[in-house]
């Protein structure tokens, strides 16, 4: 399984950890809705197919990165940097090719 | 056969040895070939019944033949002698013997055979039977089992490599080579990989020199790899499949510059699999006597090696590729007698006929007869009528033919039945695979299905040869209702053993079919799983064996460690010093002389392995306020503060101190456990919770060296060693962050302190840290410093009642540890929103306590805490012990532990108690803080 990092290229899992769902919103910082929380800290559906995750590209630039990941072949079918200097890597990607 | 053979040099004699007998064959030669050749017929021993067993197959398909190789610490059991090249000297063993092949006194299990039947151990191993399995548990497991592995070390080495192609062709038979062909002339990177040593596969058979041309073609292309004696065992996600090359195994040793084997990791876009097929034996009252072969085999050793497999051959098949194997033996000089085909009817009965062997039609053969070797066979007609007795040495079985469908199975195909073939076919293929030549069914026969003769005629048949798995094991499977493919395997075995059941699971289903009366097409087969074929230990391994299993850390005051008496010890990566023997001491007395050096005098440690976090930019202190249970914002320039990390469930993550080093600047030190996971917790929150914060996090760990210095005189030490800073308690209070000089390296020094004694740490340059430490050393020798280690840390914490790792257990809150009061009220951080769940505000929890054993007893971590003192009727536990240590400050055994209610219960006898170890020993619930607990020699 590969993973094309936006910052390194296509590079192997081995170098990546899993960060979990990326669909969830951490509830806001003065929220004490419990279910609220209980759902950002505990629910994690399990879904078959596309799923939208978080990895991080640990053994590499470090970057986290938003993954869609078909869960049952593990085909990736898109991916985004995170961060607040996502968009200026971004901008210098684009501007390379 | 006197002459012949398309794969052996007549001219090159080669001489090794089977069970200390000399075994002569010739260069290309196969260890079963040459057997062959020598007139062994028994060659093994079954798994379960010690029968004898001898050659089935002629590929690595062969279920029976497994042998042990060399000696040493090369032995390699469980080796296929079909599948072992023969070379000058090698020594090879049969297995599952004693005393010999010849005469295995084990084989007279095969009087006691419902002893052994399906389910064995599963029955065996509850009820009544429970206790006489433990009596006869050892012979058991000696009499049932296969060859025995080595215990010297492997001299030899294992590589691992990676290949990226367009197009991966599995097997080099006709199929492959034509894929690869095709491939290659599309201008594609393509490698091909052959299990045997030859390219050709079922061509070699072929009366034309086709591969021969075919493999010079593809040699001469740039864009093609060759792999030999490589077997693709594994099919992973994203077209990554694994290889085992076996580059020395057919010599007497690697060469200097080769490795033993080397394991593939190949990256393909498109996967041809050209596996071929295999044939199938069929199911008879003895048909696992020596001589009982595949017809396919028979061939092949007559054609390749020049070896006549018997005197008198008769064969069973039902189809016309069987008549048509007949008549080439035939024209080979072999003397086949008799072809036995329950049909009625052949297309080609009456070429067969013409060369004098005799058809019988609507024949099967009921019953085998003689004791070590085929001597007759007695046959019977398919409607039950009696048969005639034949006089045959070998039965040439041709029952049809099997693809190897294993890697498309793996990687997620579902096998279909063609009920026209008998046999499944790969089925609908994921994208980027394709199948080609027998292994998609092309070419195989048609076939009649068999009547089943198990029922009818008695004695044991074989459905699975290597795991020894008859018919009436699979019937018994279904009477006791494991009648799904997933339940007979597992409770028969049948298809489980070495060989993955490449010749047996067919008929295997076809039994299982007709005793639950059921179509084949509606059983489905079980999913296959790597690997493949069996795969050396060794060759995983790689070179990742011994001190390269994994990377090692090392401080860089490590050579002072271990030139000054230090037993290291590993936490993670890291080797870190335990204590450092002087002559005449155990770690046991050493740390204690430690302990008692820095609470009387001054002590260094080694805290390189500390994490550390660089924490820079304008948002940085609102960032570390969010992080901290407690708050940082108001930390201000110069002073450190000990910081507690929670999880967002509220449970502590990880503890550490935060120094701000300037306005926008923080240095945060993590447990040297911990130092990857904060990271990435820190990482995280900032890409992913709250990228508006302005805020970057560096790992310093590898920059900053660290020693702790601390006891009474320590501030002298530092006094005398270092220049550019205030030593005075009020210029330098506790908490205080400076910068100062030793001789001209620039350090960092807080007053922090871990051991209850006035403190300090020093940071210095990761290259400069050997420098600093002897420098420490030599100023705090007039007041007798000493370097201590793990277990005098861990000690001296432990008198103080601080937490480290084994209360940080995941399970804790800041209230549980007793460090309730650090938690801020006035701010929002990770896990302020559940840390008031009542679940974790309960007073019955878990929580921090001090223990001291009344008596001289050791108190060990992971004792359970009870209120009974009565070792055999301990009663429910109340807690845990988690940290331990001999006291050297209070003289007797202390420990922390986690106790329900906590300190309610101060002042309380307990009873630690340690059922595997038979201890049972009293303690008393003190506060955790166990030895200056006003804290007065911090300041002193
Ligand atoms: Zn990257």
């Amino acid at each position: 399984m590969l993973i094309p990092c936006p910052c390194c290229g296509p590079r192997s899992v081995a170098e990546f950890t899993y960060g979990g769902d990326a669909t969830l919103v951490r509830p806001p910082a003065d929220s004490t809705d419990p279910d609220a929380w209980c759902r950002y800290v505990y629910a994690r559906a399990n879904p078959k197919g596309a799923h939208l995750e978080l990895w991080q590209h640990s053994g590499g630039c470090r970057c986290w990165l938003r993954v869609v990941r078909d869960t049952a072949n593990h085909t990736i079918m898109r991916v985004e940097l995170l961060g607040p200097w996502a968009e200026a890597i971004e901008r210098k990607r684009v501007a390379a090719e | 056969m006197s002459a012949g053979g398309r794969l052996v040099d007549r001219a090159q004699p080669v001489h090794a040895r089977f069970d200390g007998q000399p075994l002569q064959g010739y260069a290309g030669d196969t260890l079963a070939s040459a057997l062959l050749a020598s007139g062994r017929r028994v060659v093994g021993r079954s798994f379960k019944y010690h029968r004898p067993r001898g050659l089935l197959a002629a590929g690595p398909e062969e279920p029976n033949a497994l042998v042990t190789l060399r000696d040493g610490g090369r032995r390699e059991p469980n080796i296929p002698a079909t599948t072992v090249e023969l070379f000058e000297g090698l020594v090879a063993e049969s297995q599952n013997r004693w005393p010999s092949l010849d005469h295995d006194l084990l084989a007279l299990f095969g009087l006691g055979g419902p002893l052994l039947q399906a389910g064995f151990y599963y029955k065996t191993f509850m009820g009544p039977t429970a206790k006489a399995w433990r009596l006869y548990e050892p012979w058991i497991r000696r009499a049932a089992g296969l060859g025995r592995a080595g215990r010297d070390p492997d001299p030899d080495r294992y590589d691992k490599a990676s290949l990226w192609c367009d197009v991966l062709v599995i097997g080099a038979g006709p199929a492959g080579l034509a894929a690869a062909a095709e491939a290659a002339g599309s201008g594609r990177r393509v490698v091909l990989a052959e299990q045997t040593p030859r390219l050709g596969g079922s061509g070699l058979l072929d009366d034309s020199d086709a591969v021969v041309a075919a493999e010079a073609a593809l040699a001469a292309s740039p864009d093609v790899t060759i792999l030999r004696r490589t077997t693709v065992w594994g099919a992973y996600d994203g077209m990554v499949l694994a290889a085992v090359e076996r580059l020395a195994d057919h010599l007497p040793a690697p060469p200097p510059d080769l490795p033993r084997q080397r394991l593939w990791r190949i990256h393909a876009r498109e996967v041809v699999l050209a596996t071929g097929a295999v044939e199938r034996p069929m199911v008879f009252p003895g048909n696992d006597l020596p001589g009982v072969m595949l017809a396919d085999a028979v061939l092949r050793y007559a054609l390749l090696w020049g070896v006549a497999a018997g005197r008198r051959i008769a064969v069973l098949t039902n189809h016309d590729r069987g008549h048509e194997v007949a008549r080439r033996l035939a024209g080979l000089g072999l003397q086949v007698t008799a072809v036995i085909d329950p049909r009625p009817t052949a297309a080609t009965a009456a070429e067969t006929a013409a060369l004098g062997i005799t058809v019988y039609h609507g024949h099967l053969v009921a019953a085998v007869e003689g004791r070590h070797m085929v001597r007759g066979l007695r046959l019977a007609g398919v409607d039950g009528s009696a048969g005639p007795v034949l006089d045959a040495d070998t039965l040439a079985v041709a029952g049809g033919w099997t693809p190897l469908v294993q890697l498309a199975s793996q990687a997620g195909a579902q096998p279909i039945w063609d009920e026209r073939r008998q046999t499944f076919l790969p089925g609908p293929l994921p994208t980027g695979w394709r199948a080609v030549g027998a292994c998609a069914g092309d070419g195989l026969p048609e076939v009649a299905p068999l009547p089943d003769v198990t029922r009818r005629h008695r004695g044991k048949a074989f459905v699975d040869l290597q795991n020894d798995v008859t018919a009436e094991d699979v019937r018994l499977a279904v009477r006791e209702g494991f009648g799904s493919v997933e339940h007979l395997k597992r409770y028969t075995t049948l298809g489980m053993a070495t060989d993955q059941g490449r010749t047996s699971s067919v008929n295997g289903l076809a039994l299982l079919a007709a005793a639950r009366d059921v179509p084949i097409a509606e059983l489905g087969t079980t999913r296959f799983r790597p690997p493949f074929a069996p795969v050396a230990l060794g060759a995983l391994a790689g070179r990742s064996r011994g001190a390269h299993l994994r990377p090692e850390r090392r401080t860089p005051m490590h050579d002072w460690h271990l030139a000054h008496g230090a037993e290291m010890y590993e936490t993670g990566l890291w080797l870190r010093p335990r204590a450092y023997l002087r002559p005449g001491e155990t770690v046991a007395t050493a740390y204690v002389r430690e302990a008692k050096a820095v609470r009387e005098a001054v002590g260094i440690v080694d805290v390189s392995t500390l994490g550390k976090i660089d924490v820079q930019g304008p948002d940085s202190a609102t960032f570390l306020d969010r992080l901290y249970c407690n708050a940082m914002a108001s930390l201000p320039v110069g002073k450190a503060r000990y910081g507690l990390m929670l999880r967002e469930d509220g449970m502590v993550f990880d503890d550490g101190t935060a120094w701000r080093l300037g306005p926008d600047r923080f240095l945060v030190t993590t447990t040297t456990a911990n130092a990857a996971t904060v990271l990435g917790h820190l990482e995280h929150l900032l890409a992913v919770v709250w990228p508006e914060l302005r805020v970057v996090v560096t790992s310093v760990t590898d920059q900053w060296a660290g020693m702790a210095v601390a006891g009474p005189h320590s501030r002298e030490v530092l006094a005398a060693a270092l220049d550019g800073v205030e030593m005075s308690h009020a210029a330098f209070p506790p908490m205080g962050v400076r910068e100062a000089r030793c001789g001209a390296i620039p350090v960092l020094v807080a007053r922090l302190s871990f051991s209850g004694e006035r403190a300090y740490e020093v940071y210095a340059p990761w290259t400069e840290g050997e420098a600093v430490w002897r420098r420490l050393l030599a100023a705090g020798e007039p007041f007798g410093i000493v370097a201590y280690g793990l277990e005098a840390m861990g000690a001296l914490r432990i008198e103080k009642g601080h937490v480290a790792g084994p209360e940080l257990d995941g399970r804790t809150t800041p209230a549980d540890l007793g460090l309730g009061r650090m938690v801020s009220r006035r701010k929002s951080f990770v896990g302020s929103a559940m840390l008031d769940r009542p679940g974790l505000t309960q007073a019955s929890r878990l929580q921090l306590v001090g223990l001291i054993a009344v008596d001289r007893q050791p108190v060990r971590a992971g004792a359970h805490l009870v209120e009974s003192a009565d070792r055999a009727k301990p009663g429910r536990s109340l807690g845990h012990v988690t940290s331990w240590t001999w006291s050297p400050a209070l003289g007797r055994y202390a420990a922390l532990g986690l106790l329900e209610g906590g300190l309610r219960h101060a002042g309380r006898r307990l009873w630690a108690t340690y059922p595997l170890r038979r201890e049972h020993v009293p303690v008393e619930v003190v506060h955790p803080c166990l030895y200056d607990r006003e804290g007065a020699r911090l300041d002193g």
